[in-house]
């Protein structure tokens, strides 16, 4: 299944993504440099897109004139294929003072995406078809990009019986997840593996032993023992996920693992797949490039679940990114009111925004110190819809259009224009960061264009 | 200096320049009247968000002999039971004036958010597990009454300190005046990692003899209901503090209030070694020195308003 709007599997079952009709893109992006890790594409070319489709990938300067097309000077700039981000909370329905399905999507096309899938974890979380139909109905209305949905592995994400999983597959669920909350009940969880041989769709996992956790709001270390703050101790993740990984490969059933905090939990994955455990997992851009220092502030936007660790978890994560034990990227895009956020650190809700930096914080963090090679990081951005069983977008004559066009060296401080999420609990927020998404094409329209960013249309 | 949110933040410098003023204040509280004009006219405001009897009740005297406005306000029957935010109670607070701004909170960070909501100076009288700078300032003025100086001495902190404010600022203050610190208690109750902050541990009492002062601190019954120690008798057999333990030229410190037979053995508290007392004399002198150093010095004198009356009511401060 490739990233379209309404795409279809070809069955009888609802399309996985659903999104908002608009009108097809027709540009022509001249001269950018097209990076497409997949394709072996790395290179200057004029790219054609033509009724949303990419029509023509030709040498600079060779693309024709066409009539109507908006052209798009791309000399310095990236043109990559669009991103698609595993894991983000758009708080529809319940919590739309945080964010909705537009201010979300926008967001995310901000960020250089196409594609996203939305967690279930919501109020009422997505249980039952009812619910699940309800958020795909507002899709169709407001999501400038395609929005999978999950939809709970347990009613009501209680933990303790399963959801409708077949039903809610066939009514349109990309996958099953509890997020927000593990599966503590090693049975359920069993079950909920067995079933998915009927009901299909990857199992999604928020991997915390709520026993060794409870309590904690901060990584447990140095760091929480300076500040007196209960620790949540890298193992509450590491046993989970050691723990799920035997389920899935007793079961045979396919898991994934939502994001990583620890080098215990990498080594656990890296351990399940040598053993051929239908396993990915996703690592976000804060946890690969902050750590627990950063709480020193007490600022609750460094707050989060799993919370930022330590320097050598982070460096587990960076190799793990660049070897592929960690398959992708997820922002794990957290929306919360300021006054969620205004509040002593202990009572801070969990989570930040991520969407909007993405790219520029790893960019700046790890592409520009030579950490991690460019091409790594779009692979790692782009295939996030795999474990969900959507392609990575790709960069060739008669994909549908799905391409990010960035600015590698313009420098922007975070949150000085304000962002396109309706929250603006960023944890790269004030800082200067390097790489911008000025425009982005999600199944073949255009979903975002910086403001700055004038678009000359041929005559 | 503008505000004290914590002993982190202290130089060696600052912590020098309280303790002497401190001294000077010991030097009134000998007189037969105890007050000094210096905050005349100014407000202070006590925001306690748990119950306190010896803080709170230090501050509001520091507070009053130095001549300035106290209103307290207590999580008890304020608009801090009724959903306000904190950020909005100190805005509405912040409507009065004041010159500071005291606070105690049960959350980590409460002070600092508190300091860039106001105006005012904010004292940090206790925030969550993290810091309670007073406490330890007032801890080494009453050591170095005795001791005259901390440098090179041992000094251990005993008991819960995973669960401890104290143990926290009073380990950061006693390593700024050159003390070596040694943290002691059973393994359920020493913060994992906590070696990074410098100091020894040790999770028995065997080589407690090296200590020049033995500083025990608070048990709460309901560690015993979380597992961290499977019963107080336990405890106390390994932890408790008595004649049989605490050597004749060791000093014996506590912040209070004690659970006697548990963390203390009845004979200590009232040995001769025992400083328990001077801790609570100190707390006031330290506490007018911290007020002092935080607002004669300030330049936030408003003239144009001109000195209050001396019969103008204030709200919540008991007749």
């Amino acid at each position: 299944m490739s990233v379209t709007a309404n795409g279809s599997d070809g069955g009888g079952e609802a399309p996985k993504l659903v999104g908002r009709a608009g009108p097809a893109a027709n540009l022509i992006i001249r001269g950018a440099r097209l990076l497409d890790p997949r394709g072996g594409l790395d290179a200057p070319r004029d790219l054609v897109v033509r009724d949303g489709e990419i029509a023509e990938i030709a040498e600079p300067g060779g693309a024709p004139e066409i009539e109507g097309a908006e052209v798009v000077e791309g000399e310095g700039l990236l043109a990559l294929p669009g991103f698609v981000d595993p894991h983000v909370h758009l708080r529809v329905p319940g919590q739309e003072h945080k964010e909705d399905l537009e201010t979300g999507t926008r967001s995310a096309a901000a960020g250089g995406y196409c594609a996203v899938i939305a967690m279930a974890n919501t109020s009422p979380p997505i249980d039952s078809a009812a619910v699940l139909g309800s958020v795909r109905d507002r899709a169709e209305r407001e999501a400038s990009i395609p929005i999978g949905f999950v939809a709970n592995v347990t009613r009501g994400m209680a933990g303790q019986e399963l959801s409708e999983m077949a039903e809610l597959s066939e009514a349109g669920a990309i996958g099953f997840s509890d997020d927000g909350l593990p599966i503590a009940d090693a049975r359920v969880l069993r079950r909920a593996l067995q079933y998915q041989r009927l009901a299909g769709g990857v199992i999604a996992l928020h991997e915390e032993d709520p026993d060794l956790s409870s309590g904690g709001v901060m990584n447990e270390g140095a760091v929480s023992a300076a500040l007196g703050m209960a620790g949540v101790p890298e193992v509450s993740e590491s046993t989970m996920i050691a723990r799920d990984c035997s389920l899935a490969l007793y079961e045979g059933a396919r898991v994934h693992v939502q994001h990583l905090s620890a080098r215990k939990s990498v080594e656990e994955i890296a351990h399940a797949k040598a053993l051929d455990v239908q396993v990915s997992c996703e690592a976000s851009p804060h946890h690969l490039t902050l750590t627990d220092e950063a709480v020193r502030s007490l600022d609750a936007r460094f707050k989060m679940n799993p919370p930022l660790r330590t320097e050598d978890d982070r460096q587990a994560l960076i190799d793990g990114l660049r070897d592929g034990t960690v398959d992708c990227v997820a922002t794990d895009h957290a929306p919360h009111a300021a006054e969620e956020k205004e509040v002593p650190f202990e009572e801070a809700a969990w989570g930040v925004t991520g969407l909007e930096t993405a790219f520029a914080a790893l960019h700046t963090e790890l592409v520009l110190p030579g950490v991690l090679p460019l091409e790594v990081l779009v692979e790692r951005l782009t295939c996030g819809g795999e474990p969900f069983g959507i392609e990575a977008p790709r960069l060739e004559v008669g994909a549908v259009a799905n391409v990010a066009v960035i600015d590698p060296e313009l420098t922007w401080t975070v949150g000085e224009d304000g962002y396109e999420s309706r929250s603006y609990n960023n944890c790269f927020g004030g800082r200067e960061l390097t790489g911008r998404v000025l425009m982005t094409v999600a199944a073949g329209r255009v979903a975002f264009r910086q403001r700055s960013f004038a678009l000359g249309v041929a005559s | 200096m503008k505000h004290l949110l914590g002993v982190e933040e202290l130089s060696r410098e600052q912590m020098d320049r309280i303790l002497a003023r401190a001294e000077s204040f010991a030097e009134v509280g000998r007189r037969d009247i105890k007050k000094v004009p210096t905050l005349r006219g100014r407000t202070i405001v006590n925001l306690f968000y748990e119950a306190s009897t010896r803080t709170l009740s230090s501050f509001e005297l520091a507070a009053k002999r130095l001549s300035a406005d106290v209103v307290s306000v207590k999580s008890g029957g304020s608009s801090v039971d009724k959903g306000e935010s904190l950020k909005d109670t100190v805005a509405t607070l912040s409507a009065y004036d004041p010159a500071a701004i005291v606070i105690r909170s049960p959350h980590a960070g409460a002070a600092g958010l508190v300091a860039r909501w106001t105006e005012a100076s904010v004292i940090n009288a206790g925030d969550g597990k993290h810091e309670h700078p007073t406490q330890a300032l007032l801890d080494v003025f009453t050591l170095r009454q005795r001791l005259d100086s901390l440098e090179g001495t041992s000094i251990w902190i005993v008991g819960d300190v995973l669960h401890s404010r104290v143990a926290r600022s009073c380990l950061l203050a006693f390593q700024k005046m050159g003390a070596k610190v040694t943290l002691a208690g059973p393994p359920t109750l020493i913060p994992r990692a906590v070696e990074a902050l410098g100091c020894e541990v040790s999770y028995d009492l065997d080589d407690l003899g090296e200590a020049d002062v033995v500083y025990a601190l608070r048990m709460q019954r309901e560690r015993m209901s979380e597992s961290f120690v499977p019963s107080l008798r336990e405890y106390a057999t390994r932890y408790q503090i008595d004649s049989r333990r605490l050597g004749p030229r060791q000093l014996l410190m506590h912040p209070g209030p004690v659970n006697r037979g548990v963390e203390l053995a009845d004979e200590v508290i009232d040995s001769p070694q025992s400083l328990i007392t001077a801790q609570v004399e100190s707390g006031l002198v330290v506490r007018m020195a911290i007020l002092y150093e935080l607002l004669a010095g300030s330049d936030r004198a408003r003239p144009e308003r001109g000195p209050a009356p001396a019969d103008t009511p204030t709200i919540g401060q008991p007749a």
